[in-house]
């Protein structure tokens, strides 16, 4: 299988990731040589082996139903790159 | 007091506790040292007059009872600090102060340590070279044009060149070891779940693991112990009683057994390396272990699986970086979908951008089964091959690296032959089992190169004994003098 | 009763059209805190005063579940009579939104905590059974607020990571007016589990709504699509009635249906393609790495199974059974938790026919009127009792208790008070009524001598005279009893 460039566009696309157009072409590149080395994978065969997502012998631990958190809302905004005292402010959202 | 620069953790904590030097004299020792050597990038952020203070506090209050009592320690940028900026070597995080600390360097500030700075890396975690970071390379205190590894690589060059009397990193495919190994320190990475993930910049949440980088066992055992525990903070995290490794550290290994894996001698790997497993192979036996064949047929199937899902995990984990909640945002962009491509566009650099597409290409409709899900499945081989083996024996040998430090800008033209650096350090973290790396000896051109022992989930101690135990027969000394200051 | 009567059709001259519902219902979980965080859940608080750094996505941040959301989702689904699944998974549903700061959403996808159930509809021609797919647990996301500013969309996140409980049914619903019934069963029965408040306008129940039509006879299911988000039992009945016509049309036209997302304009009365979103969709799921399997022990089921209070349909017939109600009255009985306990309070010692009139016809135009729950009634239980009671026993009479409920209404007084006050105790004394009965016949002569030469009419004007003059209280049986003895004898005499 090898990535087209204007599949690695949609890629970046749904990513959210602005590509300069001359660096498309040798991303392509080098996606390509990755996908290539993944794909190794396909000589074994899996038919039989349950997928693994975790390593480790454990399931989850709830926590109790307990408000103690939240109430830092100046804490929650300090960082953010625009703000007012009360939200998070982004360019207009487009529907 | 020329010869601080030769004392390890433990040493200096046993100073500061018998009272021949202060929190406030060692910490001023390893500004100065800081300060002599910007030649080598470690630091991305220093916060000397809160350190300073912090020393100050410390002596005024004389409380002995931690660990690390009055010990400055830097550590890798990749752990929130608060009010510290913590950049995870990125533009995009290059103006974030969090507002909390993680669990596990909270956990070494509870022991009594201060922060020192914090240490370069690669970006997001996501290199072996540390070339990667925004904040530029760091070079490796061994030779000027070598790169430290990665992507720990300015806490290994930090430890090797004396600005930090021990450190901590994470590892998500070798992180750890691999610039351990390059500089000639000790590293290890826990079992998953051992160290708390809550507050460190997330890379492949499966993965990720923070461990100690020291100049010793006996530091690492002592490191360790200090930042390891339970957090209900951390779904994943392992809930079991806190183990006292320093106090059981043992080199007597007499009768343990240890695996040789006949598939991690690869091709074209330097007659050095060969020569050091050969010796560390003969020191096992000569302290009385045993040393027997074994194999893990499906190693070399662990770096394509990790290049599977590694990424995609960081192709989710790294959505949070937007632009709106924290970190950079572009200025350019007409409404929030431009917005958004802008900031990651500019705000990731090139290896973090591939793995990101990658990631969401693996993940993505049409092809999910076929890479995301495939790779699961041979985790689990992976992990069933480890399984297996460890009912036969102890511990496993190998060597941490299939090269010793290379040169900067050598392999950052091809991904492919730069994640193969990885090739014996990535299969521990898909079976998310324990493994150090110790200095074993140098190659023909003197630079450092070391051996890893591998256990199986929860058995540290073991390997720290094991390595205990070799480290006093390899008897290693770091080459180089200070030629960066 | 003809069923056909009842059905759903888009009819047009050439055919008739039967419209194919399915609905995924989003439910607020009823807990203190977030799924995933320590942060409140209560609605109206100040923006972004109830977000921690787990719900706005800080670096290094880890969820870890909550307990009694779990639990919620069991009950829920086990009210929803459907299987309870021992092992589910959390994913990560991946995009990018203002409002969903992770840029993904925890939820489940391949294994769900619930998966196949059954809710039966009480519709005008019988009883409907709906199967339901699945039910899973997820995170709400934040708000985002675009008329704030011309330029710029504002963001709260306090509801991002609120539990959602997203119920999924199978495609069996046929019209708008069993998707009410739907939907209005479906609150029903997380009002009595205590599961979900079911306030719309709080936003606790939302739906997507998937609807598609095929000609009447057809067994293929024509191309859906999905009606993001609605948020009134109303706008959902608009909303198929007109997306079910809009296809039709499209149809009849020649034309095909494009399998896609749809916003309903409520001021419009119209539904409009979303496909600028749409196209970019690809949500990647896949197991959330920062949380592990979810594994419930079977006996934890039982335990919660045999703490499940009784469901509206078993108290249908239970009322139906014991209490001789018609299914109608059952129905209106059992609909809300609240009324059903207010009517068994009530019927602890009061006729019970009396009872489940004066509940559903007066209580509930008083409630009605007021716009008030039936647990915040001014009337409460006991002295609607007592009135039932005081009406039994002849002490008034079903005219002056109305009276009495009314005041009863604006006072919450109980009933014996506003009788002994207003002195509305009905006049029983024969000696006593038979002199206001003779004095109403001797003024009105005349009208006595019309009514001995056979104008029998007359007789309701004497009991009305008799009425007026005891001002209203007069027991009507003996009034009766002695005017018709009176007139009886002035006869004779
Ligand atoms: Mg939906
Ligand atoms: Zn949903």
């Amino acid at each position: 299988m090898s990535i087209e460039k204007n599949q690695v566009k949609k890629v970046a696309k749904l990513s959210r990731i602005s590509l300069d157009e001359n660096k498309v072409e040798s991303l392509s590149k080098d996606l390509n040589s990755i996908i290539n080395f993944v794909e190794q994978l396909n000589k074994l065969d899996t038919k039989d082996t349950k997928p693994l997502s975790s390593v480790i012998d454990k399931t989850l631990e709830p926590r109790n139903d307990k408000v103690n958190d939240g109430k830092i809302k100046d804490e929650i905004l300090k960082n953010s790159p625009d703000k007012n005292e009360d939200f998070f402010i982004v360019p207009k959202v487009i529907e | 007091m020329s010869d601080l620069n030769k004392s390890t953790l433990l040493e200096i904590i046993n100073l500061i506790k018998l009272k021949k030097i202060s929190s406030l004299e060692i910490t001023n020792h390893f500004i100065k040292n800081i300060e002599k050597s910007k030649n080598l990038n470690c630091f991305i952020t220093t916060c000397f007059e809160k350190t300073i203070k912090s020393a100050k506090d410390f002596d005024a209050k004389k409380d002995f009872s931690g660990l690390l009592s009055g010990v400055p320690l830097a550590v890798k940028d990749l752990f929130c600090t608060k009010n510290t900026k913590t950049t995870a070597g990125s533009k995009i995080l290059s103006n974030f102060i969090p507002t909390y600390e993680s669990t596990v360097t909270d956990n070494l500030w509870s022991e009594g340590a201060i922060l020192l700075g914090k240490l370069n890396c690669d970006e997001f975690a996501m290199g072996s070279s540390n070339e990667t970071s925004f904040f530029g390379n760091t070079i490796n205190p061994v030779g000027k044009n070598l790169v430290p590894g990665g992507s720990s690589g300015g806490s290994a060059s930090a430890l090797a060149a004396n600005l930090t009397p021990a450190t901590i990193g994470t590892d998500t495919g070798g992180s750890i070891r691999q610039p351990a190994s390059f500089t000639g320190t000790v590293g290890l990475k826990p079992t998953y779940g051992l160290c708390s993930r809550w507050g460190i910049v997330a890379f492949a949440s499966s993965l990720d693991q923070a461990g100690p980088m020291t100049k010793n066992v006996e530091d690492c055992a002592l490191l360790l112990e200090a930042m390891s525990g339970y957090d209900e903070k951390d779904s994943t995290s392992i809930n079991k009683k806190k183990e006292n490794y320093s106090k059981n550290l043992n080199p007597k290994i007499n009768g343990l057994k240890i695996g040789i894996p006949k598939e991690y001698r690869v091709e074209n790997m330097p007659k050095e390396i060969d020569g050091l497993w050969k010796k560390g192979i003969d020191i096992l036996k000569n302290s009385g272990a045993k040393i027997i064949d074994i194999s893990l047929p499906h190693t070399k199937y662990a770096l394509p699986t990790y290049y599977i899902v590694a990424p995609a995990e960081a192709s989710s984990n790294l959505a949070r970086y937007d632009g709106i909640k924290f970190g950079y945002r572009s200025i350019k962009g007409k409404n929030l979908i431009e917005m958004y491509e802008n900031t990651r566009g500019e705000g990731f650099g090139d290896e973090v951008k591939r793995r990101v597409l990658i990631g969401t290409y693996v993940l993505s409709s049409g092809y999910y089964d076929a890479y995301y899900l495939k790779a699961q499945k041979v985790r689990r081989l992976i992990k069933n091959d480890f399984d297996k083996c460890f009912k036969g024996v102890d511990a496993i040998l190998t060597p941490s690296t299939p090269s010793s430090a290379f040169k900067i800008g050598e392999k950052s033209n091809d991904p492919i032959s730069m994640y193969l650096n990885d090739i014996f350090t990535v299969p521990v973290n898909l079976a998310g089992i324990p493994a150090i790396s110790i200095p074993a000896g140098h190659d023909s051109k003197g630079y450092p190169l070391g051996l890893q022992l591998i256990s199986k989930a929860l058995d540290e101690q073991k390997i720290l004994n094991l390595a205990f135990a070799m480290e006093k027969s390899i008897d290693f000394k770091q080459s180089f003098n200070r030629w960066w200051e | 009763m003809d069923k056909e009567k009842f059905d759903y059709y888009i009819k047009t001259e050439k055919n008739n059209w039967e419209v194919v519902i399915g609905l995924e219902v989003h439910a607020q979980v009823i807990s203190a805190s977030k799924l995933f965080s320590g942060s409140s859940t209560k609605f109206g608080a100040k923006p972004n005063t109830q977000v921690s750094l787990v719900d706005s996505a800080f670096p290094g941040m880890l969820p870890v579940v909550n307990q009694y959301c779990i639990e919620q989702a069991i009950k829920t689904g086990l009210g929803l009579n459907a299987k309870i699944n021992l092992l589910s998974i959390f994913d990560r549903k991946n995009y990018f939104y203002a409002d969903l700061p992770a840029g993904y959403q925890i939820s489940q996808y391949k294994n769900p905590i619930v998966g196949e159930g059954e809710v039966t509809l009480d519709m005008p021609y019988g009883s409907k059974k709906v199967r339901i797919e699945r039910l899973h647990l997820e995170q709400d996301a934040g708000k985002s607020i675009h008329d704030m500013s011309p330029d710029n969309t504002f963001v709260d996140l306090n509801r991002s990571g609120v539990a959602l409980m997203e119920i999924v049914s199978k495609p069996d619903l046929r019209s708008p007016s069993e998707v009410n019934t739907y939907v209005k069963k479906l609150r029903t029965i997380m009002r009595y589990l205590g599961t979900c408040d079911g306030n719309m306008q709080e936003g606790s129940l939302r739906a997507d709504v998937n609807v598609s039509v095929r000609k009447k006879g057809e067994k293929k299911f024509g191309t859906r699509c999905e009606i993001k988000n609605v948020n009134s039992i109303k706008f959902m009945e608009m909303a198929i009635d007109t997306e079910a016509k809009r296809q039709v049309e499209l149809l009849e036209s020649g034309k095909n249906i494009e399998q896609e997302t749809r916003l309903f304009d409520t001021k419009k009365n119209e539904t409009r393609s979303m496909r600028s979103k749409e196209e970019a969709h690809d949500y990647r799921y896949f197991p959330d790495p920062d949380l592990l399997p979810l594994e419930i022990e079977h006996s934890y089921i039982e335990k919660l199974k045999k703490n499940l209070p009784e469901l509206p349909d078993q108290k249908k017939k239970r009322f139906i059974k014991k209490f001789k109600l018609t299914p109608y009255e059952a129905n209106v009985l059992v609909s809300e938790a609240d009324t059903s306990k207010y009517f068994e309070e009530v019927i602890k010692d009061a006729d019970i026919k009396l009872a489940k009139n004066w509940i559903i016809v007066e209580l509930f135009a008083v409630l009605n009127k007021k716009n008030l729950d039936i647990k915040d009634s001014p009337v409460s239980p006991k002295n609607l009792s007592s009135l039932i009671n005081a009406i039994s026993s002849g002490e008034i009479s079903g005219k002056i208790a109305k009276k009495v409920f009314e005041m009863m209404v604006e006072s919450g007084d109980e009933p014996s008070k506003i009788i002994k006050e207003k002195g509305l105790k009905q006049q029983s004394d024969p000696k006593e009524l038979e002199k206001i009965v003779l004095k109403v016949l001797e003024s009105n002569s005349d009208k006595v001598s019309q009514y001995k030469s056979g104008k029998e009419k007359l007789y309701g004007f004497f009991i009305g005279e008799i009425m007026k003059a005891s001002s209203g209280k007069a027991n009507p049986k003996l009034v009766n009893d002695i005017l018709k003895e009176k007139l009886k004898n002035d006869q004779k005499s």
